[in-house]
């Protein structure tokens, strides 16, 4: 089996250095593109990969870069960043590749910096992530003095900069057009789109943000070919992706597996089980902002089009797992309070919405709830959905909430009834 | 209190990479913050008056981000991780210990101003569940037996 993000890191050892990196073909692909390859042909290559965004959408990623204009009689200045602000919870997988194999972002980076023709890149990198912060600064200096960033790159002709940005804390950041709000020093709320940032993003300017992972991929595809990366996969989505498992399972973890493995193969087989004494009650399937599947769904495969059968979102493709002896409502509680504190403020639905959520999650744990509390969950639910909201952030939120009002409704029920939590001598 | 040299030498290498000197704020409050702990009053308005923004707009961005701290935090701050797979492994019971060990609060300093504790959301090391930061250092898997050595190290 092969996992060609991830082959190359050792999971206790320094991150790969330029020249161990060069060693195993590192920058190989630079080579290749740069001198042989016309950046459409680099875009062409990336989306008949059929490689989807790892950051969560899942939208292709050389089509989204097709959106950028070239040519003549459009802007020259092109911006292209890594999102690499990784604040979901429950959601650890860049960490590794950031981590472990830096150059290998770097190296993706500058292909698809080329592919849009971009010549200023950042990596906006979360604050908590301290060590890859250390890690990333010391590689861009050494892509620097190898010649694979600055001007005329290996005499190619094209010219990009990198720069690294560590954030101050904020969730939002992760969206793309907040992101590019805080990368122009302002408070980090979404903008509205159309126009979208590949026409007009960073500072007016036509901008491509990708996550991590998918910057990853690309000096593979480059080096294999579209149809060697559809091959690595189990589904119809191109190539292998990083899956992790968190919770009271026996070895949570983060492994590199084919695209379109089963929840059962991670949780059973990667991760071990459940830890003893528990048994699993639910599953967040790729972060807190995705809805729950329970046991019966473990069979199905952890692609994007697979989990939206299912009734859920493949997300970033690191499940949290809910034991039987974890409430529901203070799981889901724990959560919407994360959505309440993160949410920027900029509309109505979300800042005045999330925080009443909480507070009656909060008194129904303390067992002073009513039955009327349980169709304004159901309301919320609705009106913070899609659609009703400015951005994706409060119908993330409300994904877990509307599947634990459907899978756990009886949880909920209990702490009516009983006038308590049912679950708080267990915990 | 105006900027010091220092400050100023380092917001200007920021200011250079940037179409124009606004952009540089929350940069400009980091240089600030690491070299005086926090950020006050005085302090946003000596950035505002730098960068040619109103001490609103500066503030408006200081508040905004969890990170910039727009109060006085003791020595070391401690960031406990509250999101969901470090509540599932036992968040309440790490704060609770960590909480009565040091006599203080979320949100609190202690009085000798050694540390401040402070909730924060997912530090991205979910398999390793429970965990904290130390000002830069990553403690994960922490167990209640532990917290007395990890501690002794932040005098």
């Amino acid at each position: 089996m092969e996992r060609p993000l991830t082959q190359h890191i050792d999971p206790n050892g320094s991150p790969l250095s330029l020249a161990a990196y060069e060693q195993v073909g590192g920058y190989a692909a630079v080579r290749k593109a740069l001198k042989g390859m016309t950046p459409q042909e680099v875009q062409k290559l990336v989306q008949d990969s059929n490689l989807k965004g790892r950051g969560g959408a899942g939208f292709n990623t050389g089509m989204k870069w097709s959106f950028v204009p070239m040519g003549n009689g459009v802007p020259q200045v092109r911006y292209l960043i890594a999102n690499a602000d990784e604040m979901e919870p429950g959601t650890f997988k860049d960490r590794v590749l950031l981590e472990g194999n830096p150059h290998q972002l770097i190296e993706g980076m500058i292909l698809a910096g080329y592919a849009i023709q971009a010549n200023i890149s950042y990596v906006f990198l979360r604050w908590a992530y301290r060590k890859a912060a250390q890690v990333i600064r010391k590689s861009i200096d050494e892509a620097y003095a190898a010649g694979y960033l600055g001007k005329n790159i290996l005499g190619s002709g094209y010219n990009l900069d990198m720069h690294l940005h560590t954030g101050v804390g904020r969730y939002m950041c992760g969206e793309e057009t907040a992101l590019l709000n805080a990368l122009e020093g302002k408070r980090a709320t979404p903008r509205a789109k159309p126009p979208f940032p590949q026409v007009s993003g960073l500072f007016g300017k036509p901008t491509i943000v990708n996550n991590v992972e998918t910057f990853c991929c690309v000096p593979h595809i480059v080096n294999n070919g579209a149809d060697w990366f559809k091959g690595l996969s189990h589904s119809e989505d191109g190539g292998t992706k990083l899956y992790g498992v968190s919770g009271k399972v026996k070895r949570p973890g983060c492994w590199e597996l084919p695209m379109g493995v089963t929840m059962r193969e991670l949780i059973e087989e990667h991760a071990g089980g459940m830890q003893d004494g528990v048994q699993l009650k639910g599953v967040l399937p790729g972060g807190a902002s995705t809805d729950f599947l329970t046991a019966e769904h473990l069979d199905i495969k952890m692609d994007f089009a697979s989990v939206a059968a299912a009734g859920s979102r493949l997300g970033t493709g690191t499940m949290i797992v809910m034991d039987d002896a974890t409430c529901p409502v203070g799981f889901v509680h724990n959560l919407q309070h994360f959505f309440a504190q993160e949410s920027c403020g900029w509309c109505t639905p979300c800042r005045e919405g999330l925080p009443w959520v909480e507070k009656i999650l909060l008194s129904l744990e303390k067992g002073e709830g009513s039955e009327a509390d349980m169709e304004l969950l159901h309301m919320h639910a609705q009106f913070l959905g899609p659609g009703h909201t400015f951005c994706a952030l409060a119908p993330g939120a409300m994904e877990p909430l509307q599947s634990a009002l459907k899978y756990f409704r009886e949880d909920f029920e209990k702490h009516i009834h009983e006038k308590r939590c049912p679950y708080a001598n267990h915990q | 209190m105006s900027l010091t040299e220092n400050e100023i030498q380092s917001i200007d290498h920021e200011i250079a990479l940037v179409p124009y000197k606004k952009a540089a704020v929350i940069e400009a409050l980091k240089i600030v913050q690491q070299h005086r702990g926090w950020v006050s009053d005085e302090s946003v308005e000596a950035i505002a008056g730098y960068l040619e923004m109103s001490p609103a707009e500066v503030d408006s961005v200081a508040t905004f981000y969890n990170l910039i701290f727009r109060k006085p935090v003791g020595r070391h701050v401690i960031l406990l991780c509250d999101s969901i797979s470090c509540y599932v492994m036992g968040y309440k019971e790490l704060y609770s210990a960590l909480s009565k060990k040091i006599s203080i609060k979320f949100g609190e300093t202690t009085p000798d101003k050694r540390f401040t504790l402070l909730p924060n959301c997912c530090l991205g090391c979910c398999d390793h569940a429970p965990a904290f930061m130390i000002d830069e250092d990553l403690y994960q898997d922490v167990k209640e037996g532990e917290l007395e050595e990890i501690l002794n190290k932040y005098a």
